[in-house]
């Protein structure tokens, strides 16, 4: 019986060299007349680990990490096809420690299964959702939805239900699901590892939202940074329409759902909502005024359902299991899980799903063993380019968006990027005007304009000409552009800006001339 | 990708056809731009009044649609494209360093060429790049020498095969 090794697909594992370990598995096999079957799954999204190959034994799976090519023939010499010891063993998967306390319910499945098969996606309680909402009216699928407390994965954290309802109340001709997978933020790839290693979760949860608000039409807007995410959603949306999950009747049904994905052309700013609709109508991706909402006149002036990647493949387990399972996760008004990316200087960089109400201390040691340098950790962004630098003092912190909200920061994606003592915070304060001066779209002044300036201004904070009166011009800048810029790009630029000023006021006075 | 644009397609051919398999579908300016660019490996001026004619828009909209963008292009890449991501993640390993030893070594190259680009999503391999359309993680100066070589090389040996 052949046996079944894994190696990850995903745009991480391949970048560390998991596509030449597949290829060195399968070369050894053969001169070792041994009968194995390379998988290519999702990651497990231990990073650290990657390329993580796993051996499928009797007793479960097998851990081995971080594989090169070369260790490919003692791997066999020393009978890892049995599962057996090796100093790159890390034992039974399921019971690594950094795996066995997370709570995965979004990324149930990615990393174990074949991403692009339809039986194991079922295997492993895939479409279950999907059934059941094929037997409630679109009402009860949107209370399910509002009642499990989901809020919007990609930053806003809106309330998805509400969302839902008010496309669901819209009458129109046509309506339609736009999946936001523009995901530009550093430090996140949450997206991208579920499209990789678990496509068919998203496809599920999207075609649950078309049959929750009677849209029929769906998009997904991806970026075009993620080329392998493209190939494997297209793959598993043509073996669900094969299966008859996905087209014109589903399961059956007679309901129709149509999906097609999209790629975006390198613009961070089409990661906003109105601003990514005006990119897939074709147009600059030039951010729209609201109102009026997308859920009332979105994609093509039609209401459009337009959520997140992470949003969205949270809607299967919702279904499947109801909306009091995934609402008991979490604390306050922070519902279910979040999937958290632990990235930058960081030793055991991941993804860790957690219920809400984790500290950001656990998730920098607990879960990420500290620095990769070994040095101290100065400061922790999170939520994107647009999130505020977190001091030591602020590591106490549960992840919950009003916890974050209190202390002038946000949770976004839930990207956190780790820094250790060697950073330069005036730099990265720098930084956040030079990539919003970058990306703008140019729309509104405070944005296009006040980036430019931004960087001027630090520029000669840097230099030290007239640092304390820059330092008033400074402030005065981020106040305009955080209460009239027309989106958060201008909105929450003096985010990171301004917590650097304020928690690290010293690298503001160390620059000389 | 600069690698994969097949010179063999006389260009007009290249751009009836995608315009032809998008036009009559919903939104289709970008999948043409990306189409003609995967097949010439850069939107030539000559295909602007095309697509709009075909879409029924202004040139300067096209135009204007291209240079929002940062993947499109309007001149041809050189052989090869160096990626060095500059965003947050990467910058905390180093990635400021790792730019500046690309640039130093590419400083004189003609036929590699540097593009900025903002997050590839390995930012938990940080530092991140892309050579043609190949990401790479954990990178050092020292790995990024041996696979410029490589990708090199391997040109080279397409070339010879040709």
């Amino acid at each position: 019986m052949s046996i079944r090794v894994f190696v990850p697909l995903d745009t991480s594992a391949v970048s560390v060299g998991a596509d030449l370990v597949a290829a060195a598995i399968t070369t050894q096999a053969r001169s070792a007349g041994r009968n194995v079957t390379v998988v290519r799954n999702g990651s497990r999204g231990m990073c650290w680990l990657e390329p993580l190959v796993e051996v499928e034994t009797p007793s479960g799976r097998v851990a081995y990490g971080p594989v090169r090519a070369a260790d490919v023939p003692g791997l066999f010499d020393a009978g890892f096809l049995e599962g057996r010891p090796h100093p790159l063993c890390h034992g039974p998967t399921e019971q690594m420690e950094y795996l066995r306390r997370q709570e995965r319910l979004t990324f149930a499945r990615v990393g174990v299964i074949d991403p692009v098969s339809i039986p194991e996606y079922e295997a492993q309680g895939g479409f279950r959702g999907l059934r059941a909402a094929l037997s409630m009216s679109p009402a009860d699928i949107v209370q399910a939805v509002t009642d499990s407390g989901l809020r919007g994965r990609g930053g806003a954290a809106f309330p998805t239900g509400i969302k839902w309802k008010t496309v669901l109340d819209t009458p129109a001709d046509q309506k339609y699901v736009v999946c936001n997978a523009d995901e530009g933020d550093s430090g996140t790839f949450s997206d991208r590892m579920l499209m990789e290693g678990d496509p068919l979760c998203l496809v599920e949860g999207m075609i649950i939202a078309g049959l929750a608000t009677g849209a029929t039409r769906g998009y997904i807007y991806l970026r075009s940074e993620y080329p392998v995410a493209q190939r494997v959603l297209e793959t598993a949306m043509a073996a669900a329409e094969r299966s008859g999950h996905l087209g014109g009747d589903i399961l059956g049904s007679g309901r129709e759902f149509r999906l097609e994905v999209r790629m975006g052309a390198g613009a961070y700013i089409c990661g906003e909502e109105t601003s990514l609709l005006e990119s897939l109508e074709g147009k600059r991706g030039q951010v729209r005024f609201k109102p009026p909402l997308p859920a009332v006149r979105g994609l093509f002036a039609r209401p459009t359902v337009i959520n997140n990647v992470m949003s969205l493949a949270s809607v299967p387990v919702i279904l499947e299991k109801g909306a009091a399972f995934y609402r008991d996760f979490g604390l306050g008004r922070s519902r279910g899980t979040l999937p958290i990316q632990l990235t930058g200087n960081i030793r055991q960089g991941g993804l860790v799903e957690k219920a809400f109400g984790v500290t950001v201390r656990e998730l920098l040691y607990d879960y990420g063993g500290g620095s990769a340098t070994g040095r101290p950790i100065r400061a922790v962004q999170v939520g994107g380019p647009l999130g505020a630098y977190l001091p030591a003092s602020q590591f106490d912190t549960v992840v919950d968006y009003e916890a974050f909200a209190a202390i002038g920061a946000m949770l976004g994606h839930g990207g956190f990027v780790v820094f250790d003592d060697t950073v330069d915070m005036a730099a990265m304060a720098r930084y956040a005007m030079e990539f919003c001066a970058i990306e703008s779209c140019g729309k509104c002044t405070p944005c296009r304009i006040g980036s430019t300036r931004g960087v001027e201004v630090m520029d000669r904070i840097m230099k030290s000409e007239d640092r304390e009166g820059n330092l008033v011009l400074l402030q005065d800048l981020c106040d305009t552009m955080l209460n009239a810029s027309l989106c958060a790009l201008g909105g929450m630029t003096p985010f990171p800006v301004m917590s650097a000023l304020k928690h690290f006021p010293e690298d503001f006075h160390r620059h000389r001339a | 990708m600069p690698d994969s644009a097949s010179a063999s397609v006389p260009e007009p051919d290249v751009v009836d056809s995608v315009i032809a398999q998008w036009h009559s579908r919903p939104g289709p300016l970008l999948p043409i731009l990306h189409g003609i660019q995967a097949g010439i490996g850069y939107i030539p001026e000559s295909a602007i009044a095309r697509i709009a004619g075909a879409l029924n828009i202004s040139r300067a909209e096209v135009h204007g649609v291209i240079s929002f963008y940062h993947d499109f292009r309007t001149a041809p890449p050189k052989k090869h494209v160096v990626r060095v991501c500059r965003a947050e993640a990467c910058q905390s390993m180093g990635a400021v360093q790792l730019e500046a030893h690309v640039k130093s070594r590419l400083a004189r190259s003609r036929d590699v060429e540097m593009e900025p680009v903002y997050c590839l999503g390995n930012c938990a391999c940080a530092p991140a790049m892309m050579i043609n359309d190949h990401v790479y993680g954990r990178m050092t100066a020292e790995t990024f020498d041996v696979l410029m070589a490589e990708h090199k090389a391997s040109a080279k040996g397409r070339r010879k095969k040709a």
